[in-house]
């Protein structure tokens, strides 16, 4: 299986893709999934992180099978 | 409780028209709270001709429906409509409506107000706008008061 990447609104325009496959031994954490997923380009400040549709932090582990997404700040309603 | 995000223009009030008369039990409810938010055609001093909504399908509608259960734990509701709009939006449309009923009008004007709030706070939208010269994303919401 792989790790399903998704970048969201502004952060998708600046790492140029909406989704990125990874292998699951390319990365363990969400940080080294954005540094794998991005060519190690640097993370906004504001950036928030989500493994299979939750809220969490960069350090969250990933497994196989999980889907992580990138977005920033959310300004629905 | 219902959770809707749509792609097309609709109508906030005869929404809430319609699910009250086919969900609501007649005469329990004395306090219904709704909710509309609309486009405007303006931002930060700048005219907006267009917006375009984005949203992350399946996470989006999660945390409706989680910050919808919440609200039903923490006051005593009978019942909570969220319809909010994704796409292509001009000025004057609805973007979001949210509505509430109760027996009393304490549970539905605060459950409204956190649904609304934590809507913003939590769940995965995005707006960009089209100004006349060009677009950009909206960075962060305007503070609730």
């Amino acid at each position: 299986m792989t790790i399903a990447v998704k970048f969201f609104a502004s952060l998708r325009e600046q790492v140029g893709t909406g989704e990125v496959e990874l292998m699951p031994e390319q990365a363990r954490s969400v940080a080294e999934v954005w540094s794998q997923a991005t060519a190690d380009q640097p993370m906004p400040a504001n950036t928030l992180m989500a493994v299979n549709m939750d809220y969490v932090d960069a350090a969250h582990p990933v497994t196989d099978g999980d889907e992580v997404a990138f977005f920033p700040p959310v300004t629905g309603g | 409780m219902r959770i809707e995000v749509r792609d097309n223009l609709f109508d906030p009030f005869a929404e809430v028209s319609r699910y009250q008369q086919q969900h609501l039990p007649a005469g329990k409810y004395g306090a219904t709270a709704v909710f509309v938010g609309s486009m405007r055609d303006f931002n930060q001093g700048d005219a907006v001709q267009q917006m375009t909504l984005e949203h992350y399908p399946g996470m989006t509608e999660n945390y409706l429906r989680k910050i919808g259960e919440e609200a039903a734990s923490r006051w005593d509701i009978i019942d909570s409509l969220i319809i909010h709009r994704v796409g292509e939006i001009r000025p004057d449309e609805p973007i979001v409506v949210v509505a509430v009923w109760s027996a009393h009008r304490g549970d539905a004007f605060e459950a409204s107000r956190y649904l609304m709030e934590e809507l913003k706070a939590r769940a995965p939208f995005w707006k960009k706008e089209t100004l006349h010269n060009g677009s950009r994303w909206v960075e962060k919401n305007t503070p609730a008061s």
